[in-house]
C-alpha cells in the first residue's frame, strides 16, 4: 500500500487530499488564513485525522496552489495548472479542456490524454468571474453564496449586466435592485456576464472535448449552465470540484514516489 | 449665437454654454438614472446662471446642442452627438493649443488620445469595462481608507514612502490596502501607493498609444493633485491640467456646436 498526499493552498481555501494507491482515502477543505504555513499544517492534520493516519505514514507530499512554496512538509511543489489537468484527467479520462474557476483567479487549460498541459490562459489580474466576484455579488444582493446558482435557474427574464468587472457589475446590480428587478433575473445576468468572460479565456487556449469545470465555482449550477451554453458542450464536474488540484498534486506525489523507489 | 455642449458621464453630467465662442456658463450635476433628463437639467442650470446675469436664453432657443459622453445617445433633443474622444481633443486643444496627448480620467473610464500637430485624433485607447485606473477605483479605496475622495490628493503629498500596490484590479487592490491598514502603514503612504497604481495603469495605456508632448490631463480625477504628480513622475514630463478639468468634454462639444453654426 502506498500513501501519498497533495496539498493545494489557494487564495481563499486550502485543500489536502490523501491518496491510498489510486483511491482517495480522505480530504479536507478549510479557509486559507493569514498564515499560509499554519493553514497548510491545519488542513493536512484534518485530512490525516479523517484517514486515521499520521504525517509519518505519508511517503510523499506535493504542494500546489498560490501558497505552494510555504508548505513545510512538502517534498516538492508543482503549479496548480499542471495539478488541475492531472486531477481532471484522472477523474474523467476523456477530458482535454479544463476551466478552473477559483477564489481569485480563472484558468483555461488544454491537455493531452495523460493530463500533460498543452496550453493555458489565466486571468489572475482581475477578480471578474472568480470566487471573490460571487462573494461580493452575494453580499450586494443579500443572498447566501451557495444559493446563487439554484436561484438563477429560476430566472424568467435575465437582466443585462454589461460588465464582468466586480466594481462595475456591483453598481449595475445596485441600480437593478433599486428599480425592483427580480434578484433571480439579476443573478442570471451576472452569470451571463461571467460566462462570456471565461468563454473568451477558453477560446484563447482552444476548446477540445471533453470539457470539465473545476474549482469552487463549479458548484454554482447557474454559472455552469451558462458556460455550457457558450461552449456548446456539457461540462464534466467532479463530485467535489474544489479538490481536483489537490488530487492532481497527490497523483504527482505518487509518480514521484515510484520514481524514487525505482 | 448661443450654443451648448453637454457631456453625460456615468457619474456626472456637465454642460458648457458658449456665446460667440466664449464660455458664458457651466454646470455639473449628478447624472442619476435618466440621461436625457440629466442633460436637460444641466443645461437649464447653466442657463439659469445666465439669466441671473441678465441674459435670458431658453433651452429651445439655443442655436445648436452637441451631446457627448456615455449617455449621449439618449439626449434626443441634441442636434448632434459626438464621441468623447473627439470632444476631449477639441476641448483640450482649445485651452492648450500645444497639446498632443490628452489623458482623460473620468468616474468609470480612462482614455489616452494622441493628436497630430493640427489636433486631429491619430490614435486612442480606452479602458474596457474595468474600473482600474478610473475615479471608481479611487472612490472604492478612499472608502476603505476612510477619507473623502477630495482629500486624497493633498494627503498623498505628505507621503514619505508610497506603499506598493501590485494589483490593478480594484477588488484585489482593496485587499492590499486593508492589509496595509492592519499593518499600521501611514495612510498618506497608502494613498500615494493608490495614486501610483493609477499612474502605472495610465502609463501603460499611454505607451500603447505613444506619447507626444505636450500632455494634458482632463476629467474629474485631474483635480486630484496626487494623481497628477504620480503620473508626472512616471512619464518624466510635466502635465498640463486645465481649470475645471471635468468640463473639457462638454467644452469640446460646445465648440463643435459653435463650428456647426458657422461661428467658429
Amino acid at each position: 500500500m502506498v500513501l501519498v498526499a497533495g496539498v493545494d493552498i489557494g487564495s481563499l481555501t486550502a485543500k489536502a487530499l490523501i491518496l491510498e494507491d489510486s483511491k482517495i482515502r480522505a480530504y479536507a477543505i478549510i479557509p486559507t488564513g493569514v498564515d499560509s504555513e499554519e493553514t497548510s499544517k491545519k488542513v493536512m492534520n484534518i485530512a490525516l485525522e479523517k484517514a486515521e493516519l499520521r504525517l509519518e505514514d505519508i511517503e510523499y507530499v506535493v504542494s500546489t496552489g498560490y501558497g505552494r512554496v510555504v508548505v513545510p512538509f512538502a517534498n516538492k511543489n508543482i503549479t496548480e495548472i499542471s495539478c488541475h489537468a492531472k486531477g481532471a484527467v484522472f477523474l474523467f479520462p476523456s477530458v482535454r479542456t479544463i476551466l478552473d474557476m477559483g477564489g481569485q483567479d480563472c484558468k483555461a487549460i488544454r491537455c493531452d490524454a495523460s493530463g500533460k498541459v498543452l496550453n493555458f490562459a489565466m486571468n489572475d489580474k482581475c477578480a471578474a468571474g472568480t470566487g471573490r466576484f460571487f462573494e461580493i455579488m452575494a453580499e450586494t444582493m443579500e443572498l447566501p453564496l451557495e444559493e446563487l446558482g439554484r436561484l438563477s435557474l429560476e430566472a424568467t427574464d435575465a437582466a443585462k449586466i454589461s460588465s464582468a468587472c466586480v466594481v462595475f457589475a456591483k453598481s449595475e446590480v445596485l441600480t437593478l435592485l433599486r428599480r425592483g428587478v427580480d434578484k433571480k433575473n439579476i443573478l442570471a445576468g451576472i452569470n451571463e456576464a461571467v460566462a462570456l468572460r471565461v468563454f473568451a479565456l477558453l477560446n484563447r487556449v482552444g476548446i477540445e472535448k471533453d470539457f470539465a469545470i473545476t474549482g469552487g465555482i463549479a458548484k454554482n449550477i447557474g454559472v455552469v449552465r451558462k458556460v455550457e451554453e457558450k461552449v456548446g458542450l456539457r461540462a464534466l464536474i467532479a463530485e467535489e470540484p474544489q479538490i481536483v488540484g489537490a488530487l492532481g498534486a497527490a497523483l504527482f506525489a505518487k509518480e514521484a514516489l515510484e520514481q524514487v523507489k525505482k | 449665437m448661443i450654443v451648448a455642449g453637454v457631456d453625460i458621464g456615468s457619474l456626472t453630467v456637465k454642460a458648457v454654454i458658449l456665446r460667440d465662442n466664449e464660455v458664458v456658463a457651466t454646470s455639473t450635476l449628478i447624472t442619476g438614472d435618466d440621461a436625457a433628463t440629466a442633460a436637460k437639467t444641466a443645461i437649464n442650470e447653466a442657463l439659469k446662471s445666465l439669466a441671473e446675469r441678465g441674459m435670458s436664453v431658453t433651452l429651445d432657443s439655443l442655436d445648436y446642442i452637441v451631446a457627448t459622453g456615455v449617455g449621449r445617445k439618449e439626449v434626443t433633443f441634441a442636434h448632434e452627438e459626438k464621441t468623447d474622444v473627439r470632444c476631449d481633443a477639441v476641448g483640450a486643444r482649445h485651452i492648450f493649443p500645444s497639446v498632443r496627448t490628452v489623458v482623460d480620467i473620468g468616474a468609470e473610464s480612462c482614455k489616452v488620445i494622441r493628436l497630430s500637430k493640427k489636433g486631429r485624433v491619430e490614435d486612442f485607447t480606452a479602458n474596457d469595462k474595468c474600473a482600474s485606473g478610473t475615479g471608481m477605483f479611487l472612490d472604492v479605496l478612499a472608502k476603505v481608507i476612510g477619507v473623502g475622495v477630495e482629500k486624497l490628493g493633498e494627503l498623498s503629498l505628505k507621503a514619505k514612502k508610497p506603499a506598493k500596490i501590485s494589483s490593478m484590479c480594484t477588488v484585489f487592490a482593496e485587499s492590499e490596502v486593508i492589509s496595509y491598514i492592519h499593518r499600521k502603514v501611514p495612510i498618506e503612504n497608502i494613498i500615494a501607493g493608490v495614486h501610483e497604481s493609477i499612474a502605472n495603469r495610465i502609463f501603460g495605456m499611454m505607451n500603447r498609444v505613444g506619447v507626444e508632448k505636450d500632455i494634458a490631463l482632463v476629467g474629474g480625477v485631474a483635480r486630484n493633485v496626487g494623481v497628477v504628480k504620480a503620473l508626472e513622475a512616471k512619464v518624466g514630463e510635466s502635465i498640463l491640467v486645465p481649470e475645471g478639468p471635468q468640463l473639457i468634454g462638454a467644452l469640446g462639444a460646445a465648440l463643435i456646436a459653435a463650428e456647426a453654426c458657422g461661428t467658429a
